[in-house]
């Protein structure tokens, strides 16, 4: 179970060090057969009912073969293979993926005090990969990406989901799953749109619809 | 029990199969007919025909009852309204992307989107267990997100993706929410409802709970339009097509406001927990009235201005409820007043683009004089939207300022009185210069926007907001009524 949740943390920092966004596709499908495998040994062997085990595959199904599928042919259509000038530089991400990962420690040991928790390591593996997912879409310049960011926030809230013992029933793990995975897909789909309509993939150079933009082009009229 | 679930599962069905059909016609009457089965069965639901429902997964409350009538009447409006709106506009074959066959027809694909959208809504709606609620919410983005992208150019799949990414991930917080909310009870808790957590009120954990709250507020906050997590709104409200934004504003939102008030049902019940949501909830609606004050004011685009209308009301409904007591209800009649209102606007908007083409402020003048029965049901909307007296709008705004006034929060009831009047300001101007004015240089027919079935929807959604200001039912006032006992208020 810990050696997992650090494999997790391993993925994330890859993630964030990793220029070639086809390697980045693989570490987020790695980061799927964890996932896929966790449930099985937090619930510890006597509890394995056929739920858990449908829940495993699907989770891998989707988020290991699925998913990175789809990606990957989204990115070899448009062309695109590399993550370029992202906002904060390869470097600067990793060293920001250490302080995130020991704010995640600090948050967990605070938690600590209020909670029993089942497994700490895990839930410090959660919070990473919440904050990973989220600086993934902050950072990056193209919508491939962000994609990506958002499949390891979801992943990251799982894991917390995982290590707080929240166990709600098959049924809304399944709907939730679903529902991650109907998201992503449509991600996906418009990946296909953006290329075809912009040329490109590039999530920074969206500017059609902006107030701020229009406001700017007024006040240069005035000033002429 | 199984009525509930075939509310939802009905429009599912007849959703993949209007993805097969191919006569234009037959998949517009299924719409329609779906939309007036889905509003039938709703009212024998929520009148209580059809036995009562109280389960595990399912439930329906007055809190439901009030919104679960609103999404489908509005639905049923947009109905109409869309079949003729489809007329007016191209289609789209669309291409075969990596060996996937996408369905050949764009209105083939928005029909079934309407539909499942519609499933997924409802499913939110009488959803009790939180888990089960978040997949309704989350589903209601990918249900709608094709429908944003139906006009299928830059600037609609710019919004369809800003849409997707911001809402997306404010529901993946919410999901933590349902998480920590889970961790507030220590010993095991029959249900994961309102009422079941109620329950055990004295037993939560105040401290997760506050963090819980905190995640559905940003999380659900953002599907629901509150600022400063509105960014998407504006954009995807402009961008999708009329029938979409009318029920994307008057019922979608509801929905999301409807999340954040099944988690303040459970804060109502501890003391500490509440003033801290009361005070939260006080702080984002009063943010997202100063945004939207700020931008309604020479804003350009007046369907952007309607979207952020919309951020205006929701923060309204959110000062509401977190100023307690009697505004509580008034912001329950509040949500009634603005999706009636805001549908109807919308939707004349529909007409206004379809004639001019522009959904610049600037190149609409006259429409009065252009479009008589549109221009006169706008310039009503505008009443009826910045709550001018005999509409229900001026009723609930009034209750609510009522209450600030009287709870002695003079800072808020100042700044709300002033924010109001910016908006007022705003939309003033933009809707005097629209409705009044002469006719500009270029000859305009108007008669494309006028057929009967673009003002018909509008024209009965406005009376029944007039009708409503003037005298309110009995059961009306019960529902919400009862919906402001569950919440902790007081009777309007």
């Amino acid at each position: 179970m810990n050696s997992i949740a650090a494999l997790l943390a391993i993925t994330c920092l890859f993630l964030l060090g990793s220029s070639r966004l086809l390697v980045s596709i693989r570490m987020v499908a790695f980061q799927g057969v964890l996932l896929g495998i966790m449930p099985l040994l937090a619930a510890g062997s006597h509890h394995l009912g056929m739920g858990a085990f449908a829940l495993c595959l699907t989770n891998i199904g989707l988020k290991s073969i699925l998913l990175p599928w789809l990606l990957r042919t989204a990115l070899f259509t448009s062309g695109t293979r590399r993550e370029i000038e992202p906002f904060i530089g390869f470097g600067a991400s990793i060293m920001s993926g250490v302080v995130l990962l020991a704010i995640s420690g600090y948050i967990v040991k605070r938690l600590e005090t209020t909670a029993q928790l089942s497994s700490s390591i895990t839930l410090i593996a959660g919070f990473f990969m919440v904050f990973t997912g989220l600086f993934l879409l902050i950072t990056r310049r193209k919508a491939l990406t962000q994609t990506l960011g958002f499949l390891v926030l979801e992943n990251g809230v799982f894991t917390t989901g995982l290590s707080l013992g929240s166990e709600f029933s098959v049924y809304v793990e399944l709907g939730i799953l679903l529902d991650v995975f109907v998201g992503i897909f449509l991600m996906g789909i418009m990946l296909f749109h953006i290329d075809k309509e912009f040329d490109h993939l590039d999530v920074d150079r969206f500017n059609e619809l902006s107030d701020l933009t229009i406001d700017v082009s007024e006040t240069e009229e005035v000033s002429e | 029990m199984t009525t509930a679930y075939a509310l939802i599962i009905m429009p599912v069905i007849t959703g993949i199969i209007s993805l097969f059909i191919s006569s234009e016609r037959a998949r517009r009457n299924l719409l329609v007919i779906v939309a007036f089965a889905h509003l039938f069965i709703s009212i024998r639901l929520c009148s209580g025909s059809a036995g009562e429902l109280n389960g595990v997964w399912l439930g329906l409350d007055q809190l439901g009852r009030m919104f679960l009538m609103i999404t489908s009447l509005l639905f049923a409006g947009s109905a109409i309204y869309s079949t003729v709106y489809l007329d007016k506009h191209p289609h789209f074959n669309g291409p075969a992307i990596a060996g996937l066959r996408m369905p050949a027809n764009s209105n083939a694909i928005f029909a079934a989107c309407m539909q499942f959208f519609l499933a997924a809504m409802t499913l939110s709606i009488l959803s009790m267990h939180f888990g089960l609620q978040w997949i309704g919410i989350e589903a209601t983005t990918l249900a709608s997100t094709p429908l944003i992208y139906y006009h299928r150019n830059k600037r609609s799949l710019e919004a369809a993706w800003k849409y997707m990414i911001l809402c997306s991930v404010g529901i993946a917080l919410a999901l933590m929410g349902v998480f920590f909310l889970a961790m507030t009870t220590s010993s095991h808790v029959q249900q994961f409802t309102p009422a079941g957590l109620v329950l055990f009120a004295g037993y939560l954990k105040i401290e997760w709970l506050k963090v819980a709250f905190i995640f559905f507020l940003v999380g659900y906050g953002t599907k629901m339009g509150l600022a400063p997590m509105h960014n998407w709104l504006p954009d995807a409200h402009s961008e999708s097509p009329s029938p979409v934004s009318a029920v994307l504003s008057g019922a979608l939102l509801n929905c999301a406001f409807l999340g954040i008030l099944r988690i303040y049902k459970v804060c109502a019940a501890v003391p500490e927990a509440a003033s801290f949501a009361s005070e939260m909830l006080i702080i984002f609606g009063l943010m997202s009235l100063a945004v939207s004050g700020i931008f309604i004011l020479r804003q350009p685009d007046y369907k952007r201005m309607l979207a952020y209308s919309s951020v205006e009301h929701m923060g309204i409904l959110a000062l509401g409820v977190g100023l307690g007591g009697s505004a509580i209800a008034a912001a329950m009649l509040h949500a009634i007043g603005h999706s009636l209102a805001k549908a109807s606007l919308f939707l004349l908007s529909g007409n206004i683009l379809a004639v001019y083409a522009s959904k610049k402020v600037e190149d609409i003048k006259g429409l009065l004089k252009t479009m008589p029965i549109t221009g006169a049901l706008w310039l009503t909307g505008f009443l009826a939207i910045t709550g001018t007296p005999p509409f229900t709008t001026f009723n609930s705004e009034f209750a609510i300022l009522r209450v600030a006034v009287q709870s002695r929060s003079w800072t808020v009831a100042v700044l709300y009185l002033l924010f109001l009047l910016l908006v007022f300001v705003g939309m003033l101007t933009s809707f005097m210069h629209m409705s009044l004015g002469k006719e500009g240089e270029k000859e305009v027919d108007g008669s494309a926007g006028e057929s009967i079935w673009q003002v018909f929807t509008p024209a009965v959604f406005l009376c029944v907001a007039l009708l409503l200001g003037v005298y309110l039912p009995d059961f009306i006032r019960d529902t919400i009524n009862g919906a402001a006992f569950l919440l902790g208020g007081k009777a309007l």
